[in-house]
């Protein structure tokens, strides 16, 4: 009796077993629980020898228990439960006969660093995603359709994205538990809402907790959320002032918001708010941008009076819009009188290459009164430009055009540029002899006007040396230049003049491949053949 | 090799993609254009009115064909699909086959366009739906006067060509289709660059844009371009002759949708639009081939690859120290169509592309009394100096075969009456 006490207070193991940190339950063939160690008496369980284990342990470990003794193979993997309301994990180990041993291990802080993992990482993923989708955009309907449709799908059932008032009404985003987003523009009192006109002015948050859901108005909590259950209303942090405000809902059979939650949930409206900044920043920047720009850009080209006419630009840079090429078009005052065409290249590239554009087209509208004598023309433009604060200068050929009955005259005059090719409609190419000084370096400015009389079928081309300077070609180092240009001419006879220029300025882009290349302009003008003549304004291809 | 005009420059672009996997079909010029359905013999004879009036440069004649086919009740889409496009569809192959200059074919393209540009001021284009009113003012090229039915358009969509994409003519029709169907639409036109493009989107947030590329040497430009556009969260519909007979490049290139021609497009879009894209796709994640750098390193020695085949030329042609200067810049720009070709099949990893666009050379090179043999030395020059790089030999080797091939048959149905038609 002694004997058989002295092992079951020891155990088989002796003490190593009895002093075993984790509790130790050795359970018999019967089901009654033999031995247990010191870990195992403290447990909030009633295990002590003699004790069927089904009375001393919850459930879960008693049916895994009956699960180890009927299964023959003896492999038996770990379970997973609570006793009391700590985690264990318990591993069987097959004893003498059809005894088993079940070790127990404290898993509690393993699974609540698990769980916080879990979280995190999927928090972690979240804002990744959400950043990703936020960045990609610089438009503020998609950015807000976006914010709308994750806090929808991550944090509630329900979200909306409220914007400032724009005259009284506030653009809305709205996504609901189906992931449908609907935009709106209501006419709505953000006073009606808890939190709401606090956060669009960027007070701080109104704590979960203190709004009441049951007061937000029907535009908010729509009838297929059903009763709402908590909201949040937190500000969308902008550049200085609210980009809008976010509104999450959740339903009142969902979890109401925990303070972790509400202060996730901020994180995730920083980064909305921000990207919702940039793209309202960037829509701003993006329409004065193309309100300066529009002065700049070349206008359409139209059919004048009796000669049909077109118009090419490309500035190098693949960003840019403008450049240092420039061409402008004034149409006769009255019929039968003379068109003024310019076409010209500033020393320079890009935006401010182009702004000095403008000025030139600007002084050269005033100066149409006397277009009628280019030197003249040009003169004064020299003045203008010499007393001007800008160290750069400009070279441009003048081209005024007169309908002669079936013929055109073109009055040409160069100064400093690279002169005119007329393009006769049997494939001959004549390089007119106009020369000059280029504008707005010398004091005196000298240039010689020639005239041209373009037959039916004839093409009088201007071009600026991005054409003929282009670098590249099959074996990538040779400038295009004026002689093979000359002869792609020799094989463009009779073409139209929108077609002409659109393979001049794709010769060149050819030419250099997918190399830098220099701003091009081109214009066309054609003496129409017999049976042809000019479309009604708007129709050329510009 | 000698004495023929640039390649990649053919309007209808029938260079490209299209031959691929089938060199001896006939060419179909840009598949955009290309209607699916049967046109009917009606539509096949004014398509035939209206090439012989754009091929005499005659726009008027031009615009009277197709003003009168509406006046016969021709409905606007049909005009477009089964006439017009057809019409410049045949471009193409009227010049593959020699039988226009590059002058007609600028020229025909500038009549169609201008005829286009006609259709899209005619009453026919802004719809017979009674309820509409009338658009305000004349206000020509406006958007405003298109779009049939709805109050409201159906959406919007950007259509623009590809960088380097000259072929505007296909995206042309697509956005007048589109516009007819109530869809609002952003034409940006030809050639348009990336950069361009995504600050167009990120302005306007469109619904979907619609690339279109009819070279197929565009691919790689159109890969950078289709995932740019999916970075902004805006799904991407490809067309046009690059992207294969069957839209196997938009596949591989990651396009959200792909669409053989205008009609289709437009029908696509009508029948649901595409999910948005999700962020964060890279180019290179679609080609896992391009890890072992040979497209880079073929396409950064482009040039001198070229220079050092011309070399080679000139050793084993005795004929070449005759050649003029021009002779010998033709022939040194079919060299780089070569290698330009190579390089996007390396892109794509497939050796058809190469192989097609060969055979097609051969052809265009038959139908100018040029035996495509011609190519064969330069090939050999080519493979000789890549010989480190394992999968460029494999597509030297493939064009080789395919070009023995083609002109082996050639030279045994002396019949062919050198229209390009067939091998």
């Amino acid at each position: 009796m002694t004997g058989a006490t002295s092992e079951a207070e020891h155990g088989p193991a002796g003490t190593v077993w009895r002093s075993a940190p984790y509790p130790v339950l050795l359970v018999g063939g019967d089901g009654v629980i033999e031995h247990v160690n010191d870990a195992a008496r403290a447990l909030p369980a009633m295990a002590a020898p003699g004790v069927p284990l089904a009375d001393a342990v919850p459930a879960w470990l008693a049916e895994a228990h009956r699960l180890v003794t009927e299964d023959a193979s003896g492999s038996a993997a770990p379970v997973r439960g609570l006793i009391g309301d700590r985690a264990f994990e318990a591993h069987p180990a097959p004893g003498g006969g059809s005894r088993v041993t079940w070790w127990l291990v404290d898993a509690t802080d393993h699974e609540r660093v698990a769980e916080a993992l879990r979280l995190e990482r999927k928090r972690t993923a979240f804002l990744a995603e959400a950043s990703n989708e936020l960045l990609s955009s610089l438009n503020l309907d998609r950015c807000m359709e976006v914010t709308v449709r994750l806090a929808a799908r991550h944090l509630a059932d329900a979200a909306l994205v409220i914007l400032p008032a724009a005259g009284r009404r506030h653009p809305v985003a709205y996504c609901g538990p189906d992931g449908r987003v609907v935009r709106e523009n209501p006419v709505v009192d953000p006073r009606e809402v808890p939190g709401l006109a606090e956060a669009l002015r960027g007070f701080p948050p109104v704590p979960s907790r203190w709004i009441d859901p049951a007061a937000a108005p029907g535009w908010l909590a729509r009838d297929e959320l059903g009763e709402p259950g908590s909201m949040v209303v937190t500000a969308l942090p902008g550049h200085g002032v609210p980009a809008g405000a976010l509104v999450l809902l959740r339903r009142s059979d969902h979890a109401s918001f925990s303070e972790g939650e509400e202060v996730f949930a901020r994180l995730f409206a920083a980064r909305a708010g921000a990207a919702m900044s940039a793209a309202r920043l960037y829509a701003e920047q993006a329409a004065i941008t193309e309100t300066l720009m529009r002065e700049l850009l070349p206008p359409a080209t139209r059919g004048l009076d009796g000669v049909e006419l077109a118009a090419r630009y490309r500035p190098a840079g693949a960003t840019e819009l403008v450049g240092g090429d420039f061409y402008d078009l004034h149409p006769a005052a009255e019929p039968g009188g003379e068109s003024l065409l310019v076409l010209g290249d500033v020393c320079g590239k890009g935006l401010e290459a182009a702004v000095f554009t403008g000025r030139i087209r600007t002084t050269l509208h005033a100066l149409l009164p006397v277009a009628g004598d280019h030197g003249r023309l040009l003169g004064l433009l020299n003045d203008v430009l010499l007393r001007g604060d800008s160290r750069t200068f400009v070279t441009l050929v003048l081209a005024s055009v007169r309908r002669d009955g079936p013929r055109a005259t073109v009055r040409l005059t160069s100064a400093g540029h690279l002169p005119p090719l007329v393009l006769r409609a049997d494939g001959r190419v004549e390089e007119v002899a106009t020369r000059g000084t280029l504008i707005g370096m010398l004091e005196t400015v000298t240039a010689t006007t020639v005239t041209v009389e373009l037959e039916p079928g004839d093409t009088c081309l201007l071009y600026t040396d991005g054409v003929t300077e282009a670098r590249g070609g099959p074996l990538g180092d040779e400038l295009f230049g004026e002689q093979r240009l000359r002869e792609e001419l020799e094989q463009c006879a009779g073409m139209p003049p929108e077609a002409l220029t659109e393979r001049v300025q794709m010769l060149a882009a050819q030419w250099t491949g997918g190399g830098d290349h220099d701003d091009v302009a081109v214009i066309a003008i054609t003496a129409p053949r017999a049976g042809r003549g000019t479309l009604p304004p708007g129709v050329g291809v510009s | 090799m000698t004495a023929r005009a640039d390649l990649p420059g053919a309007p209808g672009g029938v260079a490209t993609g299209e031959p691929v996997g089938d060199a001896t079909c006939e060419p179909v010029g840009d598949a955009t254009c290309d209607a699916v359905g049967e046109p009917t013999g009606d539509a096949v004879g004014r398509a035939g009115l209206l090439w012989d009036a754009a091929a005499a440069g005659d726009e008027y004649a031009a615009v009277d064909v197709v003003v009168a086919a509406l006046d016969d009740g021709m409905d606007m889409e049909s005009l477009l699909m089964d006439v017009v496009a057809p019409v410049q569809a045949r471009v193409g192959r009227e010049w593959a086959a020699n039988r226009i200059t590059v002058a007609q074919e600028h020229t025909i393209t500038a009549v169609n366009e201008r005829v286009l540009a006609a259709l899209a001021l005619h009453p026919a284009a802004r719809g017979s739906a009674p309820t509409r009113p009338a658009p305000h003012g004349p206000a020509p090229r406006s958007p405003a006067p298109h779009g049939s039915a709805p109050a409201r358009p159906r959406g919007r969509v950007t259509v623009a060509c590809i960088d380097g994409e000259w072929h505007a003519f296909p995206a042309r029709i697509l956005t007048e289709v589109l516009r007819l169907r109530g869809w609002r639409v952003d034409h940006l036109g030809a050639q348009v660059p990336t950069p361009h493009l995504i600050a167009h989107l990120h302005r306007t947030g469109p619904d979907v844009v619609a690339l279109s590329s009819s070279i197929a040497t565009r691919l790689p430009a159109a890969h950078a371009a289709i995932t740019a556009c999916q970075a902004t969260g805006t799904p991407v519909l490809a067309g046009g002759a690059a992207f294969g007979p069957d839209g196997r490049y938009a596949r591989l290139l990651g396009a959200d949708a792909w669409a053989p021609d205008a009609r289709s497009a437009a029908d696509g879009l009508d029948a649901g639009l595409p999910p948005r894209p999700a962020p964060g796709r890279q180019a290179v994640d679609d080609l896992p081939h391009l890890d072992d750098q040979e497209y880079t390193l073929v396409v950064q020695s482009a040039r001198r690859l070229v220079r050092q085949v011309m070399d080679g030329l000139r050793e084993r042609i005795p004929a070449m120290a005759a050649y003029t200067p021009q002779q010998l810049r033709h022939t040194a720009e079919d060299v780089a169509h070569i290698v330009e070709f190579l390089g996007t099949a390396l892109y794509l990893d497939d050796p058809e592309l190469f192989g097609g666009f060969l055979a097609w050379t051969g052809e265009i090179l038959a139908a100018r009394g040029v035996p495509a043999r011609v190519l064969l030395p330069a090939l050999d020059l080519l493979a000789e100096r890549l010989t480190d790089f394992p999968r460029t030999s494999g597509m030297l080797a493939y064009g080789h075969e395919t070009l023995r091939a083609a002109t082996t048959d050639a030279r045994r149905a002396p019949a062919d009456d050198g229209s390009g038609g067939g091998a």
